[in-house]
């Protein structure tokens, strides 16, 4: 599956859910913000969340250097 | 010096002006944290011909600062100066009429809140737990405050108003804890410019009172893999947020909503606790510090880092052998640990 994610092309081949892509992606650990298509997916509902071919993904992740 | 000179090409600027700049000059800012993030910023703001500048720092100029924080020198890492009051010394250098009040030592409530009044914070902050703790302040008082912070390549920013918008708290939801700070991952000089950048201009919208030009979002990019992110988060403000919701009660600024670290009597030794809602993960640290790592079993952990010993337990509680105090003792758990 082909998706945007923080604004470039990606092919993702083992996710099928937003909490899926965070493992993937290896921030599921992190606290993140996750917005879908413009909408933000709140943390609850990150297991539900379907993605879907073509989907637009935000994905910010806290961190405390400085 | 001639001010009308000094300042001309900045109020030339549409976006500030004559009206612009003499509201920068009658401006009082706090910036917390004098690293990498928190002396670029005071450097631009002095540049900028901000009134009044207070920084806050707990720690002093080491050699390897010097790769990223542009105000240090040789002769400062040398002598062991206090980050603020190099800092100071420098940005007096660049801007000899510049009001600079230094603070050596923690940001702490009490701290913080004798430096207001204040226009704005603005933070240069390497741990999370202070970050909540200027969070709640400026909530507290009604003062906007722009979150900054990077690790690695990557860097995110976001203004809190007390007027409109979740606070750091509703974001964030609990403390990240997830070991990997500049000490752990690194982190590279044009990382810490672009979140200070952003923060500065933010700041000059706040100041100058653009408020339409401000940036409404979180925001983060990765200068390394090209990345970028702007989020609309107004969908996560909290009316429950104990820092900004209908009741707020600013769990920051009480004493059991800090961190603790207390001498161990008789034993060289500072403990540290975290704060309660944190979660350490002894497996991830292990991973993250292998070049420090020396003992390990199900229960604790043994680093050796910059020639002292720290023990972190399960449930987040270090034990740190050959520190100075709990200054340090805590410095080194945030940097290392996280929090």
């Amino acid at each position: 599956m082909q998706i945007t994610l923080n604004g470039q092309i990606q092919n993702i081949e083992n996710s099928q859910t937003v909490a899926e892509l965070l493992e993937e992606l290896q921030v599921a650990h992190k606290k993140t913000v996750v917005e879908r298509n413009g909408i933000i997916v709140m943390e609850e509902l990150h297991k539900e969340e379907g993605l879907k071919d073509g989907d637009r993904i935000e994905i910010i992740h806290f961190v405390g250097g400085g | 010096m001639n001010t009308e000179e000094r300042f001309s090409r900045q109020r030339l600027f549409h976006g500030i002006g004559r009206s612009g700049q003499k509201k920068l000059e009658e401006s009082h800012v706090i910036v917390i944290g004098a690293g990498a993030l928190g002396s670029l910023t005071a450097e631009s703001l002095v540049r900028a011909g901000i009134g009044r500048l207070t920084l806050i720092d707990r720690d002093y100029v080491e050699v390897s600062n010097l790769q990223r924080q542009q105000l240090y020198t040789e002769a400062d890492a040398a002598a062991y100066t206090p980050k603020a009051e190099a800092a100071k010394r420098r940005l007096l250098d660049i801007r000899s009429n510049a009001v600079i009040d230094i603070i050596v030592g923690e940001a702490d409530p009490a701290v913080l809140e004798n430096c207001l009044p204040a226009d704005l914070i603005i933070d240069g902050l390497d741990n999370m737990e202070t970050r909540l703790m200027i969070n709640d302040t400026a909530l507290k008082h009604r003062i906007p405050w722009i979150y900054g912070a990077c690790v690695g390549a990557y860097g995110l920013s976001y203004t809190v108003t007390p007027e409109e918008g979740p606070c750091l708290r509703c974001l964030m939801k609990g403390i990240p804890m997830e070991g990997e700070t500049c000490d752990t991952m690194g982190i590279i000089a044009p990382a810490v410019q672009f979140v200070s950048a952003t923060q500065v201009t933010e700041a000059m919208k706040l100041l100058t009172h653009s408020f339409k030009q401000l940036r409404g979002t979180l925001w983060s990019f990765d200068v390394w893999s090209n990345e970028s992110s702007s989020i609309r988060v107004d969908s996560l403000q909290d009316v429950h947020c104990p820092s900004c919701g209908e009741s707020p009660t600013y769990p920051a600024l009480a004493w059991s909503g800090r961190s603790k670290a207390e001498t161990l009597c008789g034993r060289d030794a500072v403990q540290v606790k975290p704060l309660p809602d944190m979660q350490v993960s002894l497996e991830r640290t292990a991973d993250a510090h292998k070049k420090h790592l020396s003992k390990a079993n199900q229960h604790l952990l043994v680093l050796n880092i910059e020639n002292k010993r720290l023990v972190l337990f399960k449930d987040g509680r270090a034990i740190i052998h050959g520190v100075s105090g709990e200054v340090e003792a805590r410095s080194l758990y945030q940097r290392y640990i996280g929090g």
